[in-house]
């Protein structure tokens, strides 16, 4: 099953691209600044697809089964997505071209960004981000942006439940902001308590997942935006768990102030191994003006109707039309990166809520719930769960199995290849003892999800029966588990020769 | 509903399973007043309206195709072989996450690795990591890299105005909040005036190469402000257009400690800014102050060797607010398609591309200096781009090259800095052929003085 590196199979002399001869004269080469050597691998093209053909086979995906992967949103990516982001018309065009000569681009991500105002409530979008963790970093910077512009710069803290995403204190630290962990209660929620005790004037602001990390949509939402603007604070919203709520509730409704959305998971952008994402920001009319810019505005204004060759009269008169233009905000906290955004990401996700309309994004969050609660339903009296609520999109159980002892979350979580399928995520959050978090989304069918709970069921009994199994799981895999210790102690990261 | 398998009756089961009556019961934790809002979106598309629509919304774009067109500034128009695209759409690639799991993403992990060794092929450096969202957050993350090796005790920053303006930005922009003063872009874009502001603050040193305006530093000078840097205790950071590596002296051997850059250009495609691929490599002392994905070799319970995402306590799933960056998704599928194109063109090929984009922008600058009323500004060496000073404002030239000709002109130097008004940065690539460049030059030399114009108009 093992693939060749791809510079074992290079051979001098050979080359997997064909390219134009030089048409104008050669000019003198500055000798000083040339190289050497360029230690690149020489393929043919045969060679290269087979190469890379072999190694896609060694991938598992959303295309090839059922991927629960917990607070990832892997639903199906629609193939006509992927053809419209590969129209010429929107690749083969530069970021710098004259606005009037890229009116079509524009007016798309105008459109993009007036479809996530009204599904999440908020006055004003930016398309820059270019992922989840790059959205929050910018709502942060927002949220400081803001209380700086009051005058205000004695908030130093931000508050962050302890179920949260990794990236939420992280991206606090890069704004130079201190977290502050703020505990959960006895069902889920934020403790009350806890937040209350630490909301004063040093507070930014509180970063919320909600739904949290434990499917849980927070019975105390409200009460928690009222503590933080209370004391000054603003609440951000981690739009990592959207799928529950396309048309359920908008979460400016809720309280949030700002939050950032996944494209590459609300939206049905495929994950890429890892990226490309897009993580647009939606805010209030009051954080609008420090978004980062460029944004797409769009004006009505009167075009000369163009005569030449017409004989239809009735059109002499001028017309109106919109004009596309990028701006960037008054009091912007400036680019979050070159150009504005991930384009091809938004191309996918503008077609995916064309495609699905009002009503067909409340029936996918409904039916994403919907297939969570079925899928805890069959599971929950053989895995231990550790809040008995209704959940929304996604669920949370413990791997530590009654009369199995020795057996770990990891265990089960390699046992799953097995029979087909990828692992749910797994030791997160943090808050649960050998989590396993499953997101099923809305795009399985419950036949998928009755077979899948099947195998974690049987699983379940293997567990106390035969161990072993799953100890030594995966059995039917390219490769068998992989000593990561090794890995991270005798770092070897590259394979060019010393 | 598209892409939504379950029938009714599966829905019935489901909620007699669960032992609701209906989905609306699953959402009584909202609040019942907020409940079920009437989203105002337009009516559902099916799937050959949306494609209609969408082909619709593209052609009211002026796309490359049917454009020659001049423009880089960071962006470029490269050749994209056909494997590219091919290896891309295998939805075993792009459909997967992240390799968390790797037994079952040896696909991922084997050509991440693989991209890993082709960036410190090109490079010169020893470890690079599985990309950034584009050139100019690397650049970002390579500051605060800088300022995390030099663990906090420095906050300076000097940086060369040569670096694009939006990367500088950007840089301004990621670290409003961590207290650094960043020095530099307000001087000339020469080595010694910035080596003269290296102090004991300084945690790291940034220059561009081709710079934006398109000139290759001397390797000579580099190495002295580099050396400069080293003295100091800071980091030398060195941001590379990685064709131009192709055939000019990888970082690596002019003293840099990150290497980093837009990957656009490796077979990225243009899409209007994005996705693109930031590309980061440093020494291999500096690895557990790197951001971002690593892939590393290990071997398996059989004693086969396999790929794991290693170094990870470095990232926020683990370390939270002691990560070194925030970063999670990144730009992988990009950085697979910047393996199949360093693959594709290999040793040889990589050269040829940087070569011709050489010889074809020096044709181009050789033509146009000849024009009256044009000049080339410098005779410093450059790779693909040169700023051309021009007769009028660059916006109405680029107004008159589209409407008479239908070529797209440079990138205007002037919208950023007033002090580069009627400036234009004409960038050359293997894609321009010499009837596009002559063409360009046939239409600028025709080009009707001001006054004609507005008469005309008037």
């Amino acid at each position: 099953m093992k693939e060749p590196l791809i510079y074992d199979i290079s051979s001098p002399g050979r080359m997997g691209a064909n390219l134009p001869a030089c048409d104008v004269p050669r000019a003198p080469l500055p000798k000083a600044y040339l190289r050497q050597e360029l230690p690149l691998p020489e393929i043919s093209e045969v060679d290269l697809v087979r190469h890379f053909v072999r190694l896609s086979q060694l991938n598992y995906g959303v295309d090839k089964g059922f991927y629960p992967l917990g607070s990832c949103t892997m639903k199906y990516n629609p193939k006509v997505n992927e053809d419209v982001a590969r129209l010429p018309g929107f690749v083969n065009t530069h970021p710098y071209q004259d606005a009037g000569t890229v009116q079509g681009n524009l007016m798309l991500m105008h459109g993009l960004q007036e479809f996530l105002q009204e599904i999440s409530g908020f006055a004003a979008v930016s398309l820059q981000p270019a992922a989840g963790a790059h959205g929050e970093f910018t709502g942060v910077l927002m949220m400081r942006a803001y209380h700086q512009s009051r005058g205000d710069p004695k908030r130093t803290r931000m508050l962050i439940p302890d179920s949260a995403h990794g990236t939420n204190p992280a991206s606090t630290t890069m704004a130079g902001y201190e977290t502050v962990k703020i505990a959960s209660d006895a069902r889920g929620n934020v403790d009350l308590a806890d937040l209350e005790a630490h909301c004063d004037d040093g507070v930014a602001g509180l970063m919320l997942t909600n739904p949290n990390t434990l499917g849980l949509f927070d019975e105390h939402v409200q009460q928690i935006a009222r503590l933080v603007h209370a004391c000054g604070g603003l609440l951000y919203g981690d739009g990592a768990n959207l799928n529950a709520i396309l048309g359920i509730v908008k979460p400016a409704a809720l309280g949030f102030d700002v939050m950032h959305f996944n494209l590459h998971k609300t939206f049905s952008t495929p994950h890429g191994g890892g990226g490309p994402g897009s993580g647009p920001v939606g805010c209030s009319a009051t954080l609008a003006p420090f978004l980062p810019g460029p944004i797409v505005t769009e004006e009505l204004v009167e075009v000369e109707h163009d005569h030449e060759g017409e004989c239809d009269h009735e059109h002499d008169e001028n017309e109106e039309a919109y004009r596309y233009s990028l701006e960037a905000p008054t009091s912007s906290i400036g680019r979050m990166k070159a150009f504005y955004g991930n384009f091809g990401i938004l191309v996918r996700a503008y077609t995916y809520i064309r495609t699905l309309g009002a009503e067909g994004l409340r029936q996918a969050s409904q039916d994403a719930v919907l297939n969570a609660n079925y899928l805890l339903a069959r599971l929950k009296g053989v895995y231990p769960l550790p809040y008995d609520r209704t959940c929304m999109h996604e669920f949370v159980l413990s791997g530590v199995l009654p009369n199995a002892p020795g057996v770990h979350t990891m265990d089960i979580a390699k046992r799953l290849m097995d029979f087909g399928y990828h692992p749910p995520t797994v030791y997160f959050p943090l808050t649960v003892p050998e989590a396993i978090m499953i997101e099923p989304t809305e795009t399985e069918s419950k036949q998928t999800l009755d077979a899948f709970a099947d195998a974690m069921l049987q699983i379940a009994q293997e567990a106390k029966t035969q161990p072993e199994l799953l100890h030594g799981a995966p059995h039917a895999t390219p490769v068998s588990r992989l000593d990561e210790v090794q890995a991270a102690r005798q770092p070897v990261l590259q394979c060019l020769k010393g | 509903m598209p892409y939504l398998p379950n029938t009714d009756a599966d829905r019935a089961a489901m909620l007699k399973a669960i032992g609701v009556r209906s989905a609306e019961d699953l959402f009584h934790d909202v609040p019942a007043a907020l409940r079920f809002p009437k989203l105002q979106l337009p009516p559902a598309l099916s799937e050959p309206e949306a494609l209609s629509e969408l082909r619709a919304i593209s052609e009211y774009n002026v796309d490359l195709d049917h454009a020659a067109c001049f423009l880089g500034a960071g962006a470029y128009h490269h050749f994209v072989p056909s494997v590219v695209g091919h290896v891309l759409s295998r939805s075993e690639f792009y459909t997967a996450y992240t390799p968390y799991q790797p037994e079952i993403s040896q696909g991922t992990l084997q050509c991440t690795f693989e991209y890993q060794s082709m960036i410190c092929a090109l490079t010169g450096m020893d470890v690079a990591n599985a990309s950034h969202y584009d050139g100019a957050t690397a650049m970002a993350e390579a500051v605060v890299m800088a300022l995390g090796v030099a663990r906090g005790k420095r906050h300076n920053v000097v940086l060369s105005a040569g670096v694009h303006p939006e990367y500088r930005a950007v840089v301004r922009t990621y670290t409003q909040g961590m207290g650094l003063n960043v020095t530099g872009d307000d001087q000339p874009r020469d080595a010694h005036a910035l080596a003269a502001l290296i102090d004991a603050e300084t945690a790291g040193v940034i220059v561009q190469t081709p710079d934006f305006f398109g000139y290759l530093a001397d390797p000579d000078e580099l190495r002295a402000l580099s050396d400069a840097a080293h003295a100091a205790g800071a980091l030398f950071v060195v941001s590379a257009n990685p064709i131009s590596l192709g055939l000019f002296k990888p970082p690596a051997e002019y003293g840099a400690d990150i290497v980093c850059g837009e990957g656009q250009a490796l077979g990225g495609g243009l899409n209007f800014g994005g996705p693109y691929l930031g590309y980061f490599a440093c020494k291999q002392v500096h690895v557990h102050k790197m951001a971002g994905r690593i892939v590393g070799q290990t071997i398996d319970r059989n004693g086969e060797r396999g790929f794991v995402l290693t170094l990870s306590a470095r990232e926020q799933h683990i370390r939270r607010e002691k990560a070194s960056s925030n970063i999670c998704s990144n730009e992988a599928l990009m950085a697979l398609a910047a393996a199949v194109y360093l693959t594709a063109l290999g040793k040889q090929g990589l050269r040829q591309v940087a070569e011709l984009c050489y010889h074809k922008a020096h044709y181009a600058a050789e033509q146009l200096s000849g024009l009256p009323g044009f000049q080339v500004l410098d005779q410093r060496p450059f790779f693909q781009e040169f700023p051309l000073r021009c007769p009028r404002p660059v916006a109405e030239i680029n107004d008159y090259l589209l409407d008479e000709w239908g070529i797209i002109g440079g990138y205007d130097l002037g919208r950023e800095d007033p002090r580069w008004a009627n400036t234009m940065l004409v960038c050359v690539t293997e894609l321009n052929t010499k009837d596009q460049i002559d063409d360009l030059v046939e239409a600028l030399g025709a080009l009707p003085d001001h006054d004609a114009e507005t008469e005309d108009a008037a």
